[in-house]
């Protein structure tokens, strides 16, 4: 429990920076908006469009993608941690997981499943 | 930093599922590479995977065994359910060749996922622990869900698939809770260490409350009332094949896992769970015949009739013990055949290059195909129940295990509940013998995969139907030694 | 101390919980369900759950909340199809069962109070559910692989645009 206590004081210095960087101006600053002030930021070029525009479907693909690997990567962080004690057997053990996921991978690669167009 | 020592890995008893997954995934792999333009052959590897695991199964009968901490077990029970399985998978697969060649949706994809989600089905039918259970059935339905939207043009296929999965994903979400209550109850999600649990302590509440749960998951699975709404969406707009699948193999596999926890493990709570089974069975086969009538889709009604075969096998569970056990195996064993042959037939079945689904467009089949009309009149007789043909025999043990038990009045309404049923059977064969064809009513789509198919189903209710007694003892046999 | 993180990371997640349901903008009720998801993590921590808490993070607060967003997207937010729900009435429904399956289950705890039979929560580091993974649960985590298998290949076959 109280090693969490570092990962708290974290937690509570980035709030006190975030909101004091968010706060501070607000208290000091004058404000004095001009239109050119209120459009959105691009890396300083005109916006090309609404925020708020419709994004492709193509990216929620990948996401989905994402899930499936990120769910693989959360098996392998303990096997990691007993990588010495398990030995060869866990060795084995992750290598058919790591092989079936594999073949997932090779077949949406080899079918385009990760191509844009 | 002790090692850990490795745990015994016995695969014996894991042959038959090892086989499906593995020729899923040189289903998967033979896909990537050519020929590109068909498929046909990936259809020929599957079954042979099929087949395959059925000679390991067949080969295993008698001597199965335990692995991997006693969550998988494949003893009599277990293989009994593999043989529906594979059976039914494999004349799926056959039926799928042409159809699916037919609709432009032949896909190396859909071959591999009707492999895992048949090796879901395998393992659940031997799973003995609350997490392999929810794994497979996790499999099995994961694979459905996709193939129940395989037709992507169709506006029915895509509401098919999203119904299915999002309320399939609710009774998951249902049977987890289930399970993580039976946990927290017994300490374990092993069924043998679950019955001993609960039968040693007192009767606790939140047991009761988790195997509520447990129930509510395992009736969406087998579409029993209050929770079938969603298959009649579902069967008519998944594939045809794609429909015979949901309705055999993936009821027959949980129904495998009801009967192993509810029947044979928790037989001391069996006061508890009868009178609920009782309703459920009552209202699942009256429900669902009588909504049947109205329908004129002809897989709409296959949907409803098959909640109320659900709701007849419910009966063989109230009736409890070996008998109605066996009698609920027997029964899925000859409803398999008959419902894969039914579907197999709308499969072959074509009007205006449509596929034929209307009652309707079977007018006059009888004139036009006489020989395609007798083999569905035959299905619907035995799904009816006529001797001597399979539903027959399966609906006399199921019913008379009933009797047995003193569940008389439940067999009365069982029986009351065929009479219903015959009516709308019988419609779809007066449509085929005695009203005239319309211009453009169905034709037949010649495809020799799927009339092997139809032949061996055929074959199977006609023997079931003949000889019944041979598998009536095996179906006995393998629930023996689970109910001692 | 410790009941005073509890309070804490409680009310976050009931406020965050509430800020997902009655916010309109469907991206900002996203966000709030980032910040109900990490603290839900924080209880499992504080739990002794290390997995559970990591996997929160990991799994839901970052990958399915991606996804979630990505599919915000893509129906533009704010314009989408607003008006009375059809089945309005039934939502009347939901109150009462809820609250039966709350009551079920406080009766359900109370009874137990002291109950023998209890399950031994067993450790939640990641080392010892590591261990349980590779040993006794070895079969579920192979089977997670093909699961995981065959949800890539259904993915693919539902998102390419042409069968």
């Amino acid at each position: 429990m109280t090693e969490y206590g570092t990962m708290l004081m974290v937690f509570a210095f980035a709030a006190v920076v975030a909101g004091a960087l968010l706060g501070l101006p607000r208290l000091l600053a004058p404000r004095r908006l001009t239109p050119v002030k209120a459009e959105p930021f691009e890396c300083g070029k005109d916006p090309l469009g609404i925020a708020e525009g419709r994004f492709a479907i193509k990216f929620a693909t990948v996401a989905i993608f994402f899930i499936i690997i990120d769910i693989e990567l959360l098996f392998v962080w303990p096997w990691a941690m007993l990588y010495r004690r398990l030995g060869w057997f866990g060795f084995i053990e992750m290598m058919v997981f790591m092989a079936i996921l594999m073949v997932g991978f090779l077949y949406i690669w080899r079918k385009g499943g990760l191509e844009w167009e | 930093m002790s090692p850990i020592p490795a745990p015994p890995v016995v695969l014996g008893p894991l042959l038959p599922s090892l086989i499906v997954v593995g020729t899923a995934i040189v289903v998967l792999l033979l896909d990537l590479l050519p020929p590109r333009a068909s498929k046909a052959h990936l259809g020929t590897v599957a079954l042979a995977g099929l087949v395959g695991a059925l000679l390991a199964t067949l080969r295993t009968w008698g001597s199965g065994g335990r692995a991997f901490h006693d969550m998988i077990v494949l003893d009599d029970y277990a293989l009994f359910f593999h043989i529906v399985i594979c059976y039914a998978a494999a004349l799926i697969v056959l039926l799928s060749m042409d159809y699916l060649r037919r609709a432009g949706a032949e896909s190396g994809e859909g071959y591999g996922l009707i492999l895992f989600s048949t090796a879901g089905m395998m393992v659940l039918a031997s799973a003995n622990d609350l997490i392999v259970v929810f794994l497979a059935i996790e499999l099995m339905s994961l694979s459905l869900y996709v193939l129940a939207g395989l037709f992507k043009r169709r506006r029915e296929a895509g509401e098919a698939s999203m119904k299915y999965f999002l309320l399939g994903v609710f009774a998951s979400a249902f049977l987890l809770y289930g399970i993580a209550l039976v946990y927290g109850a017994t300490g374990t999600t092993n069924f043998d260490r679950i019955v001993v649990a609960v039968g040693a302590g007192p009767r606790d509440r939140l047991f009761l409350i988790g195997l509520g749960m447990l129930m509510v998951g395992f009736g969406f699975k087998i579409s029993s009332v209050p929770f079938h709404m969603w298959a009649p969406d579902v069967y008519q707009g998944a594939p045809t094949s794609v429909t015979a699948l949901i309705a055999t193999g993936s009821k027959a596999a949980v129904f495998a896992a009801l009967i192993r926890l509810l029947v044979a493990g928790l037989r001391t709570i069996q006061p508890d769970s009868t009178a609920l089974l009782w309703a459920l069975a009552a209202l699942t086969m009256t429900v669902g015949n009588v909504v049947a009538i109205a329908q004129s889709n002809l897989k709409r009604m296959l949907a409803y009739s098959s909640i109320a075969h659900v709701g007849y096998m419910l009966v063989g569970l109230v009736a409890g013990g070996a008998p109605g056990a066996g009698a609920v195996l027997f029964y899925l064993l000859a409803y398999t055949f008959t419902t894969v042959g039914t579907f197999g037939v709308i499969a072959l079945c074509e009007r205006a290059g449509q596929e034929a689904v209307e009652v309707r467009d079977y007018a006059g089949l009888g004139r036009r195909h006489p020989l395609l009309a007798l083999t569905l009149g035959l299905f619907l007789l035995s799904l009816i129940g006529i001797p001597p043909l399979a539903g027959f025999v399966g609906k006399f043990y199921l019913f008379g295990s009933a009797v047995r038990a003193g569940y008389v009045w439940l067999a009365v309404i069982a029986v009351l509940n065929s009479a219903v049923a015959a009516y709308y059977y019988l419609r779809v064969i007066v449509y085929m013998y005695m009203q005239e064809p319309e211009a453009a009513s169905a034709s037949l789509a010649p495809s020799f995969a799927g009339g092997l198919a139809l032949a061996i189903a055929l074959i199977g209710i006609v023997l079931l139907g003949v000889m019944p007694a041979p598998f009536a003892d095996l179906a006995q046999a393998a629930v023996a030694p689970l109910i001692r | 101390m410790a009941l005073a993180a509890f309070l804490l990371i409680a009310a976050v997640a009931l406020v965050s919980a509430l800020g997902l349901i009655l916010k309109r903008n469907a991206v900002h009720g996203a966000l709030f369900l980032v910040v109900n998801l990490g603290s839900i993590a924080a209880l499992y921590l504080m739990l002794g759950a290390e997995f559970l808490a990591a996997a929160q993070v990991i799994i839901y607060a970052g990958a399915i909340m991606v996804l979630f967003v990505f599919a915000i997207m893509v129906l533009i937010p704010g314009k989408e199809e607003t008006g009375p729900d059809p089945r309005r009435s039934y939502r009347l429904l939901a109150a009462p069962l809820g609250a039966l399956l709350l009551f079920e289950l406080a009766v359900a705890l109370a009874a137990r109070r002291g109950a023998p039979g209890a399950a031994t929560a067993p450790a939640g580091s990641v080392e010892a559910i590591g261990r349980l993974l590779f040993t006794d649960f070895l079969f579920p985590f192979e089977l997670t692989s093909v699961l995981l298998l065959a949800a890539m290949v259904g993915v693919l076959l539902l998102a390419r645009r042409r069968a």
